[in-house]
């Protein structure tokens, strides 16, 4: 089947005082239509910056530098400002980390959900109010005929990320891009969010771009994931497999990094290190000042995205030994 | 809301009252004294004391003080000008007018101009255009308005002569619109100069801020065009602090009307202001002190109401103080 969003080669580049500098390199996925994808990755692993690429919203200084971005066919990379307004909130919308800021302070609710109805749908100003209560009632707020009329400042972080949620599902797009829609909100409300997200997004057919380093909610609601590091893809494989038979180390450091209820004696593990920030002068694996499998070879060779069969793809020289080991420690 | 303004304009009498107080200690404590500005120094002292005891000027001062309150309380009279003898109401009144139309119409023009200039100047951040605009703010700054004065009146009226350099109208003619127009371009410039000046810095650094918050990627993700984030969606927020910066340059303006209405002989406040201090024209100038501080109290007053129209955020604070 065609996939809806192809994202090739992309490297994402930043003008800055000190020249050039590349962000993320070399990025490839596939999102299919109706799947959810996910994204994981420690912070700086350049998950936000290939959201931000795709939607091309990086700012005046980043641009994609290299490789395509295609949706439906079309490369988002080579539109005209114009003809990406046209997709954004319309064919690719996106929901954002922060709900305290994500929206307009003050402008209402209403005012702002309206906006982005008209800007796709030929509707007028009463046939957008009602069509954005419903939307609202749908994301599970109560007496939306009321929140309509309030501004920001009155909802809670929650009740934002549903305003957010309705906005970026009213015109139903194929694709979603959340962007860690749940780390700042309250664990309690994190689940439901992410819920109500998976249900909308089934109902709409909307295929997801899930970002996000809370592998809870990965196991909820991806069906395939990407695994990033420093820029890079390392790990790309079904959500089973990768709970199953990870085949990059830092994925298996991520996964024992979970916290465990289990055992009270067993400490929290964690990935040593940071990523490097020097990471693109580096000739070797990215990973490989953290990694517990890296050998001389490793520190002076690239790796590239190996095959290692059913589609599972792997940026590791050493990956046999995870698939003959099993889990590392 | 209604009983925010109203609690806000309870308070403001006492404030006036406090300002006419002080005011007419400070007036007193300084040296000199209408009778020697009335009367020739070669009078009699006795001539000189009857003049004195007709204007009141030897009663003691919390007399003198009481004698101008009652009078504006219980009759709205502010009394007589001890220089000119003529009601100081009615001198007042006239010299209003051609005042509010200078600075009205300069502080609108200055921000016509600095309102997108200062938007243009941020969106386009360090470009030419940017620098251009900063560097031309800056000037406008820099240059003490009586000195862009005396130049312009200098190029366009002594050595060009395209443009009258003083006064609202030819001496003996009766003026109309374009002659009044005339007049007006050489102050109206130097005044301008000096709010765009300061209002585009203002607006650009209030945008630059806004220009990176996270509603305006909103916005945008939204597919909305980059005018209308810009326009839309960060202006009224930017906004919002550049509404008390423009609430606080009214009284500034009003004051400023003393030089630009001296260099080019506008028939204002300010210069009614300053040929009274010159005369000790007790009288007026209490008049004058009293409309001085009411505008600035007005204009604060007026700043917080439109603050709560263009934030919602305090408007909702000001209808649960109200409660």
């Amino acid at each position: 089947m065609e996939s809806l969003l192809s994202v090739k080669h992309v490297t994402t580049a930043f003008d800055t005082e000190h020249g050039k500098v590349t962000s993320t390199s070399d990025v490839s996925f596939d999102v299919k239509h109706g799947e959810t994808l996910a994204i994981v990755g420690e912070s700086g692993s350049g998950k936000s910056v290939t959201a931000l690429s795709i939607m091309r919203l990086l700012g005046k200084n980043g641009h994609i530098a290299e490789g395509e971005v295609r949706l439906n066919g079309v490369d988002l990379a080579k539109l005209s400002d114009a003809d990406m307004q046209k997709l954004r909130g319309n064919d690719v919308s996106m929901i954002f980390q922060e709900p305290m800021t994500a929206l307009n302070p003050v402008l209402t609710i209403g005012y702002q959900l309206v906006e982005a109805i008209r800007l796709h749908m030929p509707l007028d100003k009463k046939e957008a109010k009602k069509l954005a209560i419903e939307m609202l009632t749908k994301v599970g707020i109560p007496q939306a005929e009321r929140v309509i009329k309030q501004f920001p400042f009155a909802l809670s972080g929650g009740m934002r990320q549903r305003v957010m949620i309705a906005m970026a599902l009213v015109c139903k797009p194929k694709l979603l891009i959340a962007d860690e829609p749940t780390t700042a909100l309250d664990v309690t409300v994190q689940a439901q969010i992410i819920r109500l997200l998976h249900a909308l997004c089934k109902e709409y057919d909307t295929a997801v771009m899930l970002i996000t380093h809370d592998l809870g909610v990965v196991a909820e609601m991806a069906d395939r994931v990407v695994v990033m590091y420093a820029g890079q893809v390392v790990e790309t494989t079904d959500v089973y497999t990768l709970f199953e038979q990870p085949l990059h180390p830092y994925t298996v450091g991520l996964l024992n990094s979970i916290p465990s209820m289990d055992f009270d004696d067993k400490e929290l593990q964690a990935i040593p290190g940071t990523i490097p920030s020097n990471y693109n002068a580096l000739p070797g694996c990215r990973f490989a000042n953290r990694c517990p499998l890296a050998t001389e070879y490793c520190h002076s060779n690239k790796p590239e995205l190996m095959d290692t069969g059913d589609g599972h793809l792997t940026r590791c020289f050493e990956w046999r030994k995870l698939q003959q080991g099993g889990h590392l420690q | 809301m209604f009983g925010y303004i109203l609690r806000r304009l309870l308070i403001a009498v006492p404030v006036l009252f406090g300002v006419t107080i002080i005011n007419f200690i400070i007036m007193r404590m300084a040296p000199g004294n209408p009778i020697d500005m009335l009367v020739s120094p070669k009078l009699p002292d006795a001539a000189r004391e009857a003049k004195a005891i007709e204007l009141g000027l030897n009663d003691p001062v919390y007399m003198q003080y009481w004698n101008w309150l009652k009078n504006l309380v219980m009759h709205g009279d502010l009394g007589y000008s001890m220089y000119t003898s003529e009601p100081v109401v009615s001198m007042i009144l006239e010299r209003m007018g051609p005042t509010l139309i200078l600075m009205g119409t300069a502080l609108v023009l200055g921000l016509l101009i600095a309102i997108p200039l200062g938007i243009l100047s941020a969106t386009k951040q360090y470009s030419k255009l940017d620098y251009i605009f900063v560097t031309g703010s800056f000037l406008g700054i820099s240059i003490p308005n009586f000195f862009l004065g005396l130049i312009l009146v200098y190029v366009f009226a002594v050595q060009l002569n395209w443009l009258p350099s003083g006064g609202m109208k030819e001496v003996g003619a009766d003026g109309g619109f374009g002659t009044l127009l005339m007049h007006m371009i050489l102050p109206i410039i130097v005044l301008v100069a000096n709010v765009a000046g300061r209002n585009i810095r203002y607006v650009r650094s209030s945008m630059l801020e806004i220009l990176g918050q996270d509603y305006l990627r909103t916005a945008r993700a939204k597919g909305l065009k980059e005018v209308f984030v810009v326009n839309r969606h960060a202006l009224r927020n930017a906004l919002i602090p550049i509404v008390t910066i423009i609430g606080l340059e009214i009284p500034i303006l009003f004051g400023g009307a003393v030089v630009i209405e001296q260099i080019f002989s506008w028939p204002g406040i300010g210069q009614l202001t300053l040929s009274s201090i010159m005369n000790r024209d007790y009288s007026t100038l209490m008049g004058l002190n009293l409309v001085a501080a009411f505008v600035v109290i007005a204009a604060n007053i007026l700043t917080d109401i439109v603050y709560a129209f263009v934030d919602p955020r305090i408007r909702k604070s000001y209808v649960g103080g109200a409660k």
